[in-house]
């Protein structure tokens, strides 16, 4: 498959002297790096900026708060009873133990394994994307573009605490507050969201071997095995 | 510095394709690492104002009304939004209190007022002041608004609460849902949108 792709690489901007605006799309030929964009004025970069570096900081970030965020308690319930400190996985064993098992998985997958899914895929994709690895391309943009789809929704349960906190407020009967280790969960999810917009995805692609050494302008190429045929790149939109 | 305007530069590998005229409800993806080039912005935008004009709606609805109600030994309980942020302030989780109004309310609010700013005078041949910087920030605050998150995080919340107390949905509820829905649909007009359209109708500035 990896082969398979970078053999079919097509001309990269970077090789061809073009830079494409992130912002409004438009392509720029004899662009310097760092000038603004003649229809928009984004700074054109070919690459994003210290990507890597920023990269790391905001994952080293996102890691250290990881560890409170799943310790720490996230919602203290006082009723008649007595108080509990729940923390996230025991919020989970709740449900599972109370025979919820739609909720428990719910809760479970946003709130502890896409975090940690995304913290995991983000160290993959820095460090190999840091040795200009040739490994398994497709796959790691395909890994970049999940981190992107599911990275805001484990807000979910910075969302119920809120909501419970703001609700169960019955003095002597039952109230909810909210614990810190939220605090800590919501810093993971805005940390890592922060780590992966500031990925540059196309380091991916870095190292691998273009096929072409010309600056020809891609309108003017007619060998379209390289410009390799927007038609397939064309389809409905669903 | 000179436009090459027959060219896609791929955001996500950097490849380079010639352009093609997209048909309606057509997308381009690159075939080598599935980012999407392009999409067909055509008479979008007419159908945007109006359903910008509906979340507008919905979404002032579903911030004023109380989202749920729950009712324990006789004793009633209700939270609108805001309600549920102002008690986080309230218990020194002022960070946790900034995220959430940031994520469910300022950020979404930012974006449907920035189209509505950009898409009314539109209707008038007019390009809207601040145009350029307007788009970006469309672009930027995208990834934030979590609308739907919230409405999922809604749902979980009642399911918890229903063993504890009676639960009542509010008007509000009803509203997040419609709002979640018109939401998919505006923001799936891509911002890059705009500058297809400025090109496509010449020059109004």
């Amino acid at each position: 498959m990896t082969e398979h792709t970078t053999n079919h690489m097509p001309r990269r901007a970077t090789t061809s002297g073009l830079i494409g605006c992130r912002h409004c799309g438009s392509v720029w030929a004899q662009a310097s790096d760092g000038a603004p964009c003649a229809r928009c004025g984004t700074r054109l970069h070919l690459r994003k900026p210290d990507s890597l570096n920023r990269t790391w900081a905001w994952l080293i970030a996102a890691c250290c708060m990881y560890i409170p965020a799943n310790l720490l308690p996230v919602m203290i319930t006082t009723t008649l009873l007595g108080a509990q400190n729940d923390t996230i996985l025991s919020g989970v064993i709740y449900f599972w133990v109370s025979g919820a098992y739609g909720l428990a998985a719910i809760i479970f997958i946003a709130s502890f394994l896409v975090p940690l899914f995304k913290l995991a895929a983000l160290f993959v994709l820095v460090v190999t994307a840091q040795r200009r690895s040739n490994w398994r391309r497709a796959e790691r943009a395909r890994l970049y573009h999940l981190i992107e789809l599911i990275g805001r929704w484990s807000m979910l349960d910075v969302f119920v605490v809120a909501l419970l906190a703001g609700l169960v407020r019955i003095q002597g009967f039952a109230e909810i507050t909210a614990g810190v280790g939220i605090a800590a969960f919501g810093a993971v999810v805005v940390l890592t969201m922060l780590a992966s917009l500031s990925f540059d995805p196309k380091l991916t692609w870095d190292g691998v071997p273009d096929g072409d050494t010309g600056s020809v302008p891609p309108t003017q190429t007619t060998d379209t095995s390289r410009t390799s045929s927007p038609k397939d790149a064309v389809h409905e939109q669903p | 510095m000179t436009p090459v305007s027959d060219a896609w530069v791929c955001d996500g590998c950097d490849a380079v394709y010639q352009r093609v005229a997209l048909q309606r409800r057509e997308l381009a993806h690159c075939p080598c690492c599935g980012t999407e080039l392009d999409r067909h912005t055509g008479t979008q935008h007419e159908r945007l104002l109006p359903l910008t004009l509906a979340s507008t709606v919905m979404f002032a609805i579903a911030n004023l009304f109380p989202i749920v109600e729950i009712e324990l030994h006789g004793l009633h309980s209700r939270t609108t939004l805001v309600g549920a942020v102002i008690a986080l302030a309230g218990e020194g989780m002022s960070l946790v209190a900034m995220l959430v109004l940031a994520t469910t309310l300022l950020f979404p609010l930012l974006q449907l007022l920035i189209l509505l700013w950009l898409l009314v005078p539109w209707r008038w041949q007019r390009r809207a002041a601040g145009f350029a910087w307007l788009v970006r920030s469309m672009q930027t605050l995208r990834p934030w608004g979590m609308v739907e998150v919230f409405l999922l995080g809604v749902l979980v919340a009642i399911v918890k609460l229903s063993s504890l107390a009676t639960v009542l949905p509010g008007a509000a509820l009803w509203a997040f849902v419609a709002l979640t829905v018109l939401l998919t649909v505006v923001m799936s007009f891509d911002p890059r949108g705009f500058w297809e359209m400025l090109e496509s109708d010449g020059d109004r500035a």
